[in-house]
């Protein structure tokens, strides 16, 4: 084990490169970029023994990787926003086909206007194309979550393609120390690729062909089935991580100062740090508060946050993006999931914050937390859903 | 072509019993020669087109050899990914083609199609040319050709259409070939030549569609063969630099020996509504074709 100064991209492109991918296929957008030219660096150098295919566009980016990892290859594509957007088609053509791939996203905010700062809608739009989907707090669990999805794709189980998301420039550009791993212990790890076919000629297979409703709906409904077996896949993955490389983060979320917290915030994504500074500090002026930090939205982690929430005196979930004319992605799949458990829900508010990328720090968090806190304390109930400003 | 290749037998057991094709389509008829030249070592990327749906419905199939169905816009892009998939396992015994339509080429799919040509990836790329969205209905492609009626030209389209493969031989390609499913030999010949060459290759096929055309189906082969006889359609390879005439194109270029061009149209109903200024414009959309065609012959 080594420690490394690295950005988020890079965290993601060295833990691409110690998965031994075969092909790299990606197309250019701040800020994705660093990801692969880090990539062409790797293969450029020797390095990396992969092809690099430097398609067209987004749409070619993903049909490309697609094509390889159906003739057996570990592929991997990264992009953002308008990519993400452009590519949408085979987004939905991957998860569907079964085949195993991972694509980091790194979040942007998409146009108009033009804005390269971090919110997470355009990740957000991903969450009914069944693909797996985490997302990362900061660099390590970049380099982790990476190394994790190529894992939880690849299961039998699952043979799903999995997504990893992290917030642009917050993580993309800023470096922390990483810890990096043999690279002898990783092969070991993660082990040679495995997926429920090979297109390559050996014997003749037809995939994609029409076909009649009863059996599309039984193929449809079996991505859901994947998707439940998921949940203890990224679970075990998880576990066999920490054992190998004593890393753990939780599985499907984690939880910080959780144990005896009355309150809760509930996000995901870098600024999850900010949230937690501000429960230290909220801690100390006596408000009992955690943080419940979601690692991955699909599958979604119901059981996880049922546990965690269900006696909570005040949920608040604070999210970087909204469905218009509803509210925030996570906050419904939360109040969904929460309804498989119980009838009874605890008071669960749900705040918009930092859309377009605007800075939202620790004084935001607790200035929002103690909002909700005093407005509940004292027998009134704040808003459900609220824009919260930060300044 | 200097002789005639003979056409291996097993090239009826590549396009089996109870495809999904209409009487007459010059799909079945392209693909065997496809399952002449490779038998059931070829993965076919096929787009959104009328050969989704010849191929067959699952559970069942009617291609005995390998199918990747793919959305419309991607054939050249998922070949790409394949190719380069297969290189790095080092598989190298099966022939990757992209099979797509006018409309998965020369429209939406053009952009994917376009970067794998500068990127010179290795596999075959067959544009079998049926001159509109035929799956769809008969909607005007841009290879749909001037004159002719279409479900969203009532009128007759206005606009000349789009030669792709000039288009490839600007874009550097190594091979760019042009064939017909009425002269399955020189397609045999062009598919083998193309096999073994490096790098991207594209072979248009041209591919009268009767249900679209509004011919009767007994008439598929006669009417492509016509479209080489008046002309129209002009058989070559370009490779080194050069094009070569094909064989049935090789007379043709003395245009005395063409036939009129009334005489491939006036069987097709989608020209019934013609007049002499849209006849005029074909004619010199052919001309022009044999101009660009004699500039860079060797
Ligand atoms: C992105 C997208 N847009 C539109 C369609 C609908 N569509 C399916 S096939 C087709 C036309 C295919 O035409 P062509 O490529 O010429 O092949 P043909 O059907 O004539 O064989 C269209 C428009 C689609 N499947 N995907
Ligand atoms: S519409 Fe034309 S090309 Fe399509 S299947 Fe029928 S005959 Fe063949």
């Amino acid at each position: 084990m080594v420690l490394k100064s690295l950005t988020g991209n890079h965290a993601v492109a060295l833990a691409v490169k110690m998965a031994r991918v075969n092909v790299v296929a990606a197309y250019p957008i701040t800020p994705q970029t660093t990801i692969v030219e880090k990539l062409a660096e790797y293969i450029d150098g020797g390095e990396l023994d992969a092809v690099m295919i430097r398609v067209e566009s987004e749409h070619s980016a993903l049909a490309a990787a697609y094509g390889s990892a159906l003739a057996g290859a570990r592929a991997f594509t990264a992009t953002s926003s308008h990519g993400l957007l452009y590519m949408y088609e085979w987004v939905n053509w991957v998860s569907r086909a079964r085949v195993p791939l991972v694509m980091a996203v790194v979040t942007r905010t998409m146009g108009p206007p033009w804005n390269i700062w971090t919110d997470h809608s355009d990740y957000y739009e991903q969450r009914d194309t069944g693909w797996i989907q985490g997302f990362a707090m900061d660099a390590q669990e970049a380099f982790d979550m990476t190394l994790q999805a190529f894992k939880i794709s690849e299961d039998p189980r699952v043979f799903l393609p999995a997504m990893v998301g992290l917030d642009a420039f917050i993580l993309s550009h800023t470096s922390m120390p990483v810890e990096v791993p043999e690279q002898e212990l990783v092969d070991e790890w993660l082990g040679a690729r495995t997926q429920g076919f090979v297109i390559d000629g050996s014997e003749a297979l037809i995939h994609g062909a029409l076909s009649p409703p009863e059996y599309t709906e039984g193929f449809i409904e079996d991505v859901g089935k994947a998707m439940e077996e998921a949940v203890e896949v990224v679970r075990e993955v998880d576990h066999s991580f920490g054992r190998t490389f004593g890393r753990s983060h939780g599985g499907l979320v984690e939880l910080y100062k959780c144990s005896d917290a009355k309150y809760h915030i509930v996000l995901m994504g870098a600024w999850a740090g900010d949230a937690m500074e501000a429960v230290d500090a909220l801690r100390e002026q006596g408000y009992s508060i955690g943080v419940v930090r979601v690692r991955y939205t699909r599958p979604f982690p119901g059981e996880e946050l049922y546990k965690a929430l269900s006696s909570s005196k005040g949920v608040i979930v604070v999210e970087r993006g909204v469905s218009f004319g509803s509210m925030g992605p996570v906050f419904l799949d939360l109040a969904g999931n929460m309804l498989k458990y119980s009838r009874k829900l605890p008071y669960m508010r749900n705040v918009i914050a930092g859309v377009g990328g605007v800075n939202v720090t620790y004084k935001d968090f607790e200035y929002i937390a103690k909002e909700t806190i005093n407005y509940l304390e004292s027998g009134e109930e704040p808003s459900v859903i609220a824009w919260y400003h930060a300044r | 072509m200097s002789s005639i290749p003979i056409l291996p037998r097993h090239m009826r057991n590549t396009v089996l019993p109870g495809h999904a094709a209409c009487h007459g389509c010059p799909i079945p008829i392209g693909l065997k020669v496809v399952g002449a030249a490779f038998g059931d070592k070829v993965i076919l990327v096929v787009p959104a087109c009328c050969t989704s749906v010849v191929l067959g419905m699952h559970p069942g199939t009617a291609f005995n050899g390998s199918v990747v169905h793919v959305a419309f816009a991607s054939a050249a892009a998922v070949a790409s990914g394949i190719s380069a998939g297969l290189s790095k396992r080092g598989v190298r015994d099966v022939q990757v083609i992209a099979w797509a339509g006018d409309g998965g080429t020369a429209d939406i799919g053009m952009a994917s199609l376009s970067g794998a040509v500068e990127r010179n990836d290795d596999f075959i790329y067959v544009m079998y040319d049926n001159e509109a969205y035929m799956n769809t209905g008969i909607q005007r492609s841009s290879a749909t050709p001037a004159g002719a009626w279409t479900t969203t030209t009532p009128l007759g389209k206005k606009e000349p259409k789009k030669d792709v493969a000039k288009i490839l031989i600007a874009h550097g390609a190594p091979y760019v070939a042009t064939a017909s499913i009425a002269y399955p030999h020189d397609f045999y010949s062009k598919l083998k030549k193309a096999a073994g060459i490096r790098g991207f290759k594209f072979i248009y096929l041209h591919a009268p569609c009767p249900v679209g055309w509004r011919f009767d189906p007994s008439l598929t082969v006669n009417i492509a063969k016509l479209a080489v006889e008046t002309g129209m359609v002009i058989l070559y390879e370009y490779y080194d630099g050069g094009i070569r005439l094909s064989g049935p194109s090789r007379p043709l270029l003395d245009k005395s020996k063409r036939k009129p061009i009334a005489e491939y149209l006036k069987h097709q109903g989608r020209f019934r509504g013609i007049n002499e200024g849209e006849l005029r414009s074909l004619e010199s959309y052919v001309d022009s074709s044999w101009e660009w065609v004699k500039k860079f012959m060797q």
